[in-house]
């Protein structure tokens, strides 16, 4: 059985209104996404790792040090992650609610400082990278990952990302990280996300 | 949001470059927003933006030059600014010497001066009308090293496609004075480990995205027809001195 890339969850063009065009995404899901799958599938066909969940192959590759089979593994699941952090229809950014609301609260003092520490995390990822909002089992955290690492390596459960690779933003910004990252917090966090990712 | 829009966070660029691609917050680089008050500064690119047209676009050059590149100054200056013995050493003291710095800059003159000096090569090393075989003292060595420049050639858009995330692809000497392809990743200067850069590629998705999109291949495949031998004569001339 192969890797498959799930389907984009909205159309290319949804997030135009938004800041980021269709174009990224024929690029970033169409091209990027894809390559990591199809070489995940290369890298592991015909090997045990085929047939295994892509969580267990993220932590296997890593722990025994093969990269190109951890990259693709990895960046394979941190797309997917992050469309489901985008939301379109305007309904994104904005505050969350409930537990997930009550815990930003509690473990960064406001919502505010949450944005602070998750603006600066991305910004300062130096290269290639992820930023994240995961729950470490004891607190929520912010934290900054290289290239295709991820929080699930790190024995911590991701509720929520965004991609700083240049690739992420170069057609809608530019050079502009900060842009990105601004308009990723005002208008496309996918909240219910985060809370459903909290709750289970 | 309308294309007006998207051309004012261009032009803010600079200034929001600044946090995105450097490790310094905002706040800290306040020097940062002149980078004529710091003790580095942007060489003026060696020709126009178009002259490597159609193997890098304009467009490129202008965001690679004029936003990254100067991002990268203005971080490294707002990181020494507290240190005033450390802003008379050149770039290439400051990046050889890297574990003699102050702990809390050391990361960011690693980042932001290996980004100047690496850049300051690139640009060197380019040229309108440049590309074609290798001549001079390079030719040689590196027929005597790699066999022909067809295999260098390969072995360097090998590696260079390999790279995986952000870096650089190099031709460097080694301290036993051979010819070797590297690379670093982010904005690693081989001088760190000892090697003297003589030809690099940036691999960053910001050098070709706007051209190549997700096909880096194709763009370290053309960028052999820019590379200015003379230019790579004379750093290889410098290696040996």
């Amino acid at each position: 059985m192969a890797f498959e890339q799930p389907p984009l969850p909205y159309a290319m063009d949804a997030l135009e209104p938004y800041g980021m065009k269709a174009e990224t995404f024929e690029y970033h899901y169409g091209k990027h996404h894809k390559a990591y799958v199809d070489n995940l599938n290369k890298l592991t066909a015909d090997t045990d790792l085929a047939n295994k969940p892509l969580e267990e192959v993220i932590q296997t590759s890593y722990k025994d040090g093969k990269a190109g089979i951890f990259n693709n593994a990895a960046q394979t699941w941190n797309h997917t992650f992050f469309w489901n952090s985008l939301k379109p229809g305007g309904g994104g950014g904005g505050t969350p609610t409930g537990d997930l609301a009550a815990k930003i609260d509690k473990d960064f003092g406001s919502f505010d400082k949450f944005k602070e520490e998750f603006s600066n995390a991305a910004a300062t990822q130096f290269g290639s990278g992820w930023a994240w909002l995961v729950d470490d089992g004891a607190t929520l955290k912010v934290t900054k990952t290289p290239n295709a690492e991820n929080p699930l390596i790190h024995g911590q459960k991701p509720l929520l990302t965004l991609d700083v690779w240049e690739h992420a933003y170069y057609i809608d910004f530019r050079n502009a990280r900060p842009a990105f990252i601004k308009n990723f917090l005002d208008n496309l966090v996918n909240w219910e996300f985060a809370a459903a990712n909290l709750a289970a | 949001m309308t294309l007006k829009r998207r051309n004012f966070l261009y032009l803010l660029g600079a200034s929001l470059g600044a946090a995105g691609l450097g490790i310094y917050p905002l706040e800290d680089a306040a020097w940062a927003a002149d980078p004529t008050k710091g003790p580095f500064t942007l060489p003026p690119l060696p020709y126009p933006y178009n002259a490597l047209e159609p193997h890098i676009d304009a467009a490129t050059m202008q965001f690679h030059h004029g936003k990254h590149h100067a991002t990268y100054i203005n971080n490294l200056n707002a990181a020494v600014q507290k240190y005033p013995n450390l802003q008379g050493k050149s770039i290439e003291d400051l990046i050889r010497n890297l574990n003699s710095l102050p702990e809390d800059i050391r990361t960011a003159v690693r980042n932001n001066g290996g980004g100047h000096i690496n850049h300051n090569l690139f640009w060197e090393i380019m040229g309108p009308n440049g590309g074609g075989a290798p001549k001079g003292a390079i030719a040689t060595a590196i027929q005597s090293n790699f066999g022909s420049f067809d295999i260098l050639k390969k072995q360097f858009n090998e590696v260079g496609a390999k790279r995986f995330g952000s870096g650089w692809v190099w031709l460097v000497r080694t301290k036993g004075g051979k010819l070797q392809v590297t690379s670093t990743p982010n904005q690693d200067s081989p001088l760190i480990e000892g090697n003297y850069p003589i030809l690099g590629n940036d691999v960053w998705e910001h050098a070709y995205y706007l051209k190549y999109q997700n096909r880096r291949a194709d763009y370290l495949n053309a960028w052999w027809n820019v590379v200015n031998w003379d230019a790579v004569n004379k750093r290889f001339e410098q290696a040996k001195a």
